[in-house]
C-alpha cells in the first residue's frame, strides 16, 4: 500500500494545508485572460445602459428633454426620475441609513451625478443618446468645504429639512445644521479634557486625510436580466456583498427574495469600491423589467473615479497629552467628515464613523475622547473603506502622526516614545479607552525585531550626518526615516454590535464531501483577487484531511452559496474562514463516528491524524478520510445518516486585531520634491498564517496602494466642485516603476478566539503603510522644524514644505 | 469614453490622403499612432467625422542617416527611435528623450510625426526638435514645403500646418557635442512637470554653441535662444548656469495644474535645466 510507505510529513505535504505556500489556483485563468468578469457576460438581445451625468456640482434641474435622444438610431428608452417615481425607485436607501437619488430628482448635488439613464442596442448608440439628452440646469451656489458647509445658508438637502424649517433627526441622531449629518462620540469627554488640560506636555495638530478613491482595475458594473415568464430576476455584478445586494434589491423592488439571483463572477479588485449599491444597478434592473431584455451597465474609468464610492476625506484635530517622560495620559480627536451629497458610507450601521474609535492605536492610553461630525458637501457620495477596515486607516494615520508630533514636542525619539507606550503583552485581552477589547498582541517583540533588522540606530546616525552635510552645502538630499506601528481591527463582526441595515455580519460555509473523497465548499464571501479558492481549501485540507487540490471553493452565487455578508474589511478569514474551520470540524466529527464503526472500536478510541482516523495506540489500524467519504455514502451504518455534509454560520465572539511594525527609508530631493524610497521593511502579525505566499502578495499590494495614497493619489475638487483628478493621468496609480522593493517579515500571535487563530491581513499593509510613507517624508524635515504637513506628498507639496522651511535659500 | 461615429479611411498613398483632406477640410484628420487623437475623440473633445489612417501609406517610416543630417519619416515610432543602433550613435539625445516618453506599450504605437504635429505642449519631441533646430516637411495640395520646428508652434494644438496638409518627415543636422534630455514627471507615462533638451559644444574648455528648449512650460515648446547664448563663451561655470537659468525662466510661461503651481514650476524648470546643462557639458 502506498500509504504505508508515505511518511507523516509527506502526508501533511500532500494535503497542501495551512502554512503551505500553495500556488493560487485562480491564476491559471487570470494569467491567460480566461477570467469571467461582468463585462464578459453576453446574453442574447442584451441592451446597454449608460448615464447622462451632471456637469455641475450643484444645480436645479428645470427640464429634461429626451426627444432628440429617443430619435437616435438604436436608442430604446431614456429613464429619468419621473419614470422611476411611480415605482418608488427614484431614491434608494444607502448603507449608512441615508437615502440617495437614483436619478436626479429636481436637482443635482455633485459633478457626475446620474441624471438620466439611456438604454440602447449597443454602447455606441447609448453614448450618442447621452449626447442628445438636453438638460436645462440652473446653477446653485457650490459648497465644497465641510467647515464652510456647517456655516452656509446654502441648503444641500432640502429633503432633510422640515417645512417649518426644523431639522428632523438623521439616522444617527440630532443634527446641528441643515448640512450636518450626525455627531458620533466615543469615550469620556470631561475626564479626557481634565487630563489633557492639566498635563505636563500637550501636543496639538490638525491633519487632513485627503479624499481618494479605491480605483480597482475593473470598474463597477452589472447585467440585469428579468425573466418575465418565471418572474425571476438574475443580477450579475461587481458585488463585494452579493447576498446583501439580493436582500436590498428585494426590499426596495418588492420582488420576493427567492425570485432574485445575484451572481458575483470574477471581480477585478474591489478595495471597498464595490460594497455599496449604485444607481447603475437600480436603473439596469428597471430597464430590464421595462424592456424585457437583459441590460448591461459598465462604468468607464472617469465614471468610476468621479461617482462611485470615494474614500477618506477626514479633517482630524487632535490633542495628545503626556508626562515629561513621555508616558501618554490622554487623547482627544475631533473629526469633520466630508461625506459628499449623500451619506453613502459603508460602515456597520451602529458605527457611522466606522471603527475610528480604534484611534488610540497600539498604545496604553488611559483616557480618550472621540467626536465625529459628518457633513454634506457638493461632492460625490461614498466614504468606503479603501483597503482597510472601516475608517481604520484614518484612525491609524491620526495616532501615528500624533505620536510623531508628541515626540517633537517632547524632543524625544519617536521609536522610543512608541516603545514606552505600547500595550504590554501581559495586558491582553486589553480594553481600550474607546471601548474595543483587543484580543491579543505582542507589540514589543515585533517592534524590537523591526528596529534591529533595519539597524535603526545606524539609520539615525546616517540621517544626522546627512543633515550636517546638507547644512554645509554638500548635498541637496535629505533622508527620512518613516516609522509606524499599527493595530488593525478587522473581521466585522459580532452580530451583537455589527450589522449593516439590520443584516448581521456573521458569515458562512457549507461543505459537501463527495463519495470519492473530494469536496466542494461554498461560502458567503466573494474573492476579488484575494485568492479565496486557494486559501479556504487549505483551511479545509488541514481540518478534514483531504488534499486542497481536491477541494473546490465556490462563492458569489446567491442561489447556491449560503448567506453571508461578503468580502471587505478583512473579514473573510476572520469570519468565513472561521465558519470554514467550524464546518470542517462538523465533517470531522461525523467522520470520526464512521471511522470508529469501520474499525469496530468506540468513537473515543480513534483520533484524527493528518488525513485519517487511527485507532489510538495502534496507528497501523486506520481509515483515511477518502475511505470514510466512500463509506459515508455507500455503506449502511446503524444510527448514522448517509452523506457527509456540514454547514456553519459563524458569529464571531470578537473582532481580530492584526498588527505590524513598518519602517521606510526615503531620500528626498529638496529642490524638486522627488522622493526615492531606498528601503521598506514590513513586519506583519496576522496570527496563524494560512498561505505565506498569498500573505506576501497581499502585503505588496497593500503597501503599493499605501504608497499611492501617501505620495500623490487624490480626488481633488476645485472651488466650483469640478473633479480635477478624473483620469489616470492625474489620479496617481503606481506601476512597478514607482514601487520600491519590499522586505516582508512576521511574528505570529494567534487570535485566541478564532478557531484557527487567524486574524486577516489584506488591509494591514495599507493601514500601516500610509502613515509609514507619510512619516518618512515628514521625518526628513524634522531637523528643520517641520511638525506636520498634509498628504498627499507629491512633488510640488514636498517642494512647498522645503520652500516654506527656507531650504531653497 | 466612446467617440461619435466617424468614417474610417485607409488610403494607400499620400495622394489619396490629400484628396480626402481636400474633400472634407477640417472635418478630416489624419491619425498616425493615435495616442493623442483617439483619446480626444473618445472624450468627444475632438470631433472627427473623417479619420484618415496613415499606416498603409508607404514611405513614411524611414530612418535615414547621412554624413551630415538625419531624416525621420513621420510614422517612425518612439520604439523605433530607441532601438535603432545607428541613431543611437548619431543622435543619442533622441533615444534619451524617447525613453522618457510614456511606456513601452505606447511607444510601440506613438510616432514622431504625431508627437510633433499635434501641437500638444506636453509632448516631448517638439521641444527636442527645436533644440536640434529641425525642419518639418509638410505636404499639401500645392506640394511640399519646409517649416522650421522653431517656427511651427503657435499655441496649444495650433501649428503652422494647414488643415489640408500632412507632416511627412522631420530632418535635422547631425547633432554635435554633449547632449541631455532631462525630465521631471510624477510617474511613468506622465507628461513633464518640466523638461529640458540641451545640446552643447565645448572647445578648449569653453562653450562655443548651446541650444536649449523646454517642454510643457508654456502653451508651446520654448526654444530659449537667450539661455543658450548665456552659456556661449563661458566655461559653463556657476555664473553662466545662473544666467542661462535666469534667461530660460524669462522665456517660459507655465500655468498651474495638478503638477503644481507656477512658482514651483518655475523653480523646478531651473533645477532641471541646470542638471541638463551639467550633464550635457560633462558629455561634451
Amino acid at each position: 500500500m502506498k500509504d504505508e510507505v508515505t511518511s507523516r510529513d509527506e502526508r501533511i505535504e500532500n494535503l497542501k494545508g495551512m502554512g503551505c505556500s500553495r500556488k493560487r489556483v485562480e491564476d491559471a485563468r487570470f494569467t491567460q485572460g480566461k477570467g469571467n468578469y461582468v463585462d464578459d457576460i453576453k446574453l442574447d438581445g442584451m441592451l446597454f445602459g449608460d448615464f447622462v451625468r451632471s456637469p455641475y456640482a450643484h444645480a436645479r434641474i428645470k427640464n429634461i428633454d429626451t426627444a432628440a435622444a429617443l430619435a437616435v438610431p438604436g436608442v430604446l428608452a431614456v429613464l429619468t426620475a419621473a419614470d422611476l417615481e411611480p415605482l418608488g425607485l427614484h431614491w434608494m436607501p444607502t448603507l449608512a441609513g441615508d437615502k440617495q437619488m437614483v436619478l436626479a430628482d429636481g436637482k443635482v448635488l455633485f459633478q457626475g451625478q446620474e441624471v438620466a439613464f439611456v438604454v440602447a442596442e449597443d454602447r455606441y448608440a447609448a453614448a450618442d443618446g447621452i449626447e442628445a439628452v438636453e438638460v436645462d440646469y440652473e446653477e446653485l451656489p457650490v459648497v465644497v468645504d465641510p467647515f464652510e458647509a456647517m456655516q452656509s445658508d446654502v441648503v444641500l438637502r432640502e429633503d432633510l429639512v422640515a417645512e417649518d424649517g426644523s431639522l428632523p433627526d438623521g439616522a444617527h441622531g440630532p443634527r446641528k445644521h441643515h448640512n450636518h449629518i450626525f455627531t458620533w462620540e466615543a469615550g469620556d469627554k470631561d475626564p479626557t479634557f481634565e487630563v489633557i488640560d492639566s498635563a505636563e506636555v500637550v501636543a496639538e495638530e490638525t491633519m487632513y486625510y485627503h479624499r481618494t478613491h479605491p480605483c480597482p482595475l475593473e470598474t463597477c458594473g452589472c447585467v440585469a436580466s428579468m425573466d418575465k415568464v418565471n418572474g425571476k430576476l438574475t443580477l450579475w455584478g461587481t458585488f463585494q456583498a452579493p447576498h446583501a445586494i439580493r436582500t436590498v434589491v428585494s426590499l426596495i423592488s418588492g420582488i420576493e427574495e427567492h425570485n432574485i439571483r445575484v451572481i458575483s463572477p470574477d471581480i477585478g479588485g474591489g478595495f471597498g469600491n464595490k460594497v455599496g449599491a449604485y444607481p447603475g444597478y437600480v436603473c439596469s434592473v428597471v430597464a430590464s423589467i421595462v424592456t424585457g431584455k437583459p441590460v448591461k451597465w459598465i462604468e468607464d474609468r472617469m465614471d468610476n473615479l468621479m461617482t462611485t464610492a470615494f474614500a477618506r476625506d477626514y479633517w482630524m484635530k487632535g490633542r495628545i497629552s503626556a508626562t515629561k517622560e513621555g508616558k501618554i495620559t490622554g487623547l482627544h480627536c475631533h473629526v469633520t467628515a466630508d461625506h459628499g451629497g449623500f451619506d453613502a458610507c459603508a460602515d456597520p450601521t451602529k458605527f457611522p464613523a466606522g471603527f475610528m474609535n480604534i484611534c488610540t492605536g497600539s498604545y496604553d492610553i488611559p483616557t480618550a475622547f472621540l467626536e465625529v461630525d459628518g457633513v454634506y458637501t457638493n461632492k460625490a457620495p461614498g466614504g468606503v473603506s479603501y483597503r482597510c477596515s472601516f475608517r481604520v486607516t484614518e484612525a491609524v494615520y491620526f495616532i501615528e502622526r500624533m505620536i510623531e508630533v508628541l515626540a517633537i514636542e517632547l524632543n524625544m525619539d519617536a521609536a522610543e516614545l512608541r516603545r514606552i507606550n505600547f500595550i504590554r503583552k501581559e495586558q491582553f485581552p486589553y480594553t481600550a479607552a474607546l471601548g474595543w477589547e483587543y484580543d491579543s498582541g505582542d507589540y514589543h517583540t515585533a517592534w524590537d525585531k523591526a528596529l534591529k533588522t533595519v539597524d535603526y540606530e545606524g539609520l539615525r546616525k546616517e540621517q544626522a550626518e546627512r543633515v550636517e552635510a546638507f547644512k554645509r552645502g554638500e548635498t541637496r538630499s535629505l533622508m527620512g526615516i518613516g516609522l509606524s506601528f499599527f493595530t488593525e481591527i478587522v473581521g466585522a463582526g459580532p452580530v451583537k454590535n455589527c450589522d449593516i441595515l439590520g443584516l448581521g455580519m456573521f458569515d458562512s460555509c457549507e461543505i459537501r464531501i463527495h463519495p470519492t473523497g473530494s469536496a466542494i465548499a461554498r461560502l458567503g464571501t466573494i474573492s476579488q483577487g484575494q485568492g479565496h479558492a486557494t486559501t479556504f481549501a487549505q483551511i479545509l485540507a488541514s481540518e478534514i484531511g483531504l488534499p486542497a487540490d481536491s477541494i473546490t471553493i465556490e462563492e458569489g452565487d446567491t442561489d447556491t452559496a449560503p448567506y453571508g455578508l461578503g468580502t471587505y474589511g478583512s473579514r473573510s478569514t476572520p469570519v468565513a474562514g472561521a465558519a470554514t474551520a467550524m464546518a470542517g470540524r462538523k465533517i470531522r466529527a461525523k467522520a470520526q463516528m464512521i471511522a470508529a464503526y469501520l474499525l469496530e472500536v468506540h468513537d473515543d478510541d480513534v483520533e484524527f491524524d493528518v488525513d485519517r482516523f487511527v485507532v489510538k495506540g495502534a496507528p497501523e489500524r486506520f481509515k483515511t478520510m477518502k475511505d470514510i467519504a466512500f463509506a459515508a455514502y455507500n455503506q449502511a451504518i446503524p444510527g448514522i445518516e448517509p452523506g457527509l455534509e456540514a454547514v456553519s454560520y459563524y458569529d464571531p465572539p470578537n473582532m481580530t486585531y492584526p498588527f505590524g511594525a513598518y519602517v521606510c527609508v526615503m531620500d528626498i530631493d529638496v529642490d524638486t520634491g522627488v522622493t526615492d524610497i531606498r528601503r521598506f521593511y514590513a513586519l506583519d502579525d496576522c496570527g496563524t498564517r494560512i498561505n505565506p505566499m498569498i500573505i506576501e502578495g497581499q502585503v505588496h499590494g497593500g503597501l503599493t496602494e499605501a504608497l499611492a495614497v501617501a505620495l500623490g493619489q487624490e480626488i481633488a475638487y476645485d472651488e466650483m466642485g469640478n473633479v480635477k483628478t478624473g483620469t489616470l493621468m492625474d489620479f496617481f496609480l503606481p506601476t512597478a516603476w514607482e514601487v520600491p522593493n519590499y522586505e516582508t517579515d512576521y511574528t505570529v500571535t494567534p487570535s485566541p478566539h478564532h478557531p484557527i487563530g487567524a486574524k486577516g491581513v489584506g488591509e494591514s499593509p495599507h493601514v500601516g503603510g500610509v502613515p509609514c510613507f507619510s512619516n518618512a517624508v515628514q521625518d526628513a524635515f524634522r531637523a528643520f522644524g517641520l511638525r506636520h504637513t498634509n498628504m498627499p506628498h507629491d512633488h510640488w507639496r514636498i517642494w512647498k514644505t522645503a520652500n516654506e522651511l527656507g531650504l531653497h535659500g | 469614453m466612446i467617440p461619435a461615429a466617424f468614417e474610417y479611411h485607409r488610403p494607400k498613398d499620400m495622394a489619396g490622403v490629400l484628396s480626402i483632406l481636400a474633400e472634407h477640410g477640417d472635418d478630416a484628420r489624419v491619425v498616425a499612432g493615435g495616442h493623442s487623437l483617439i483619446p480626444m475623440m473618445k472624450l468627444r473633445m475632438a470631433d472627427v467625422p473623417h479619420l484618415i489612417d496613415l499606416q498603409d501609406v508607404g514611405g513614411l517610416s524611414g530612418i535615414e542617416i547621412s554624413t551630415d543630417s538625419i531624416r525621420l519619416g513621420a510614422m517612425v515610432t518612439q520604439h523605433d527611435l530607441i532601438n535603432h543602433a545607428g541613431l543611437e550613435e548619431a543622435a543619442p539625445i533622441l533615444r534619451e528623450a524617447a525613453l522618457q516618453i510614456a511606456d513601452p506599450q505606447v511607444r510601440y504605437m506613438g510616432t514622431i510625426g504625431g508627437n510633433v504635429a499635434n501641437g500638444d505642449p506636453g509632448n516631448d519631441m517638439p521641444g527636442l526638435m527645436q533644440c536640434l533646430d529641425a525642419t518639418f516637411t509638410v505636404v499639401g495640395p500645392d506640394g511640399e514645403r519646409q517649416v522650421p520646428a522653431r517656427e511651427f508652434y503657435e499655441a496649444a494644438y495650433v501649428t503652422a500646418r494647414e488643415d489640408d496638409e500632412v507632416l511627412t518627415s522631420v530632418h535635422f543636422a547631425l547633432p554635435k557635442g554633449g547632449y541631455a534630455y532631462e525630465k521631471q514627471k510624477r510617474k511613468i507615462g506622465d507628461y513633464a512637470t518640466a523638461a529640458a533638451a540641451v545640446q552643447i559644444i565645448k572647445e578648449n574648455g569653453t562653450c562655443t554653441a548651446a541650444s536649449i528648449a523646454m517642454t510643457n512650460l508654456s502653451d508651446t515648446p520654448i526654444f530659449s535662444e537667450a539661455a543658450g547664448a548665456a552659456l556661449i563663451g563661458s566655461a559653463v561655470d556657476a555664473a553662466a548656469l545662473d544666467a542661462a537659468v535666469a534667461a530660460m525662466t524669462g522665456d517660459i510661461d507655465p500655468t498651474e495644474d495638478n503638477r503644481g503651481p507656477v512658482a514651483f514650476k518655475k523653480h523646478v524648470s531651473g533645477v532641471i535645466l541646470r542638471r541638463a546643462i551639467e550633464r550635457a557639458w560633462s558629455r561634451a
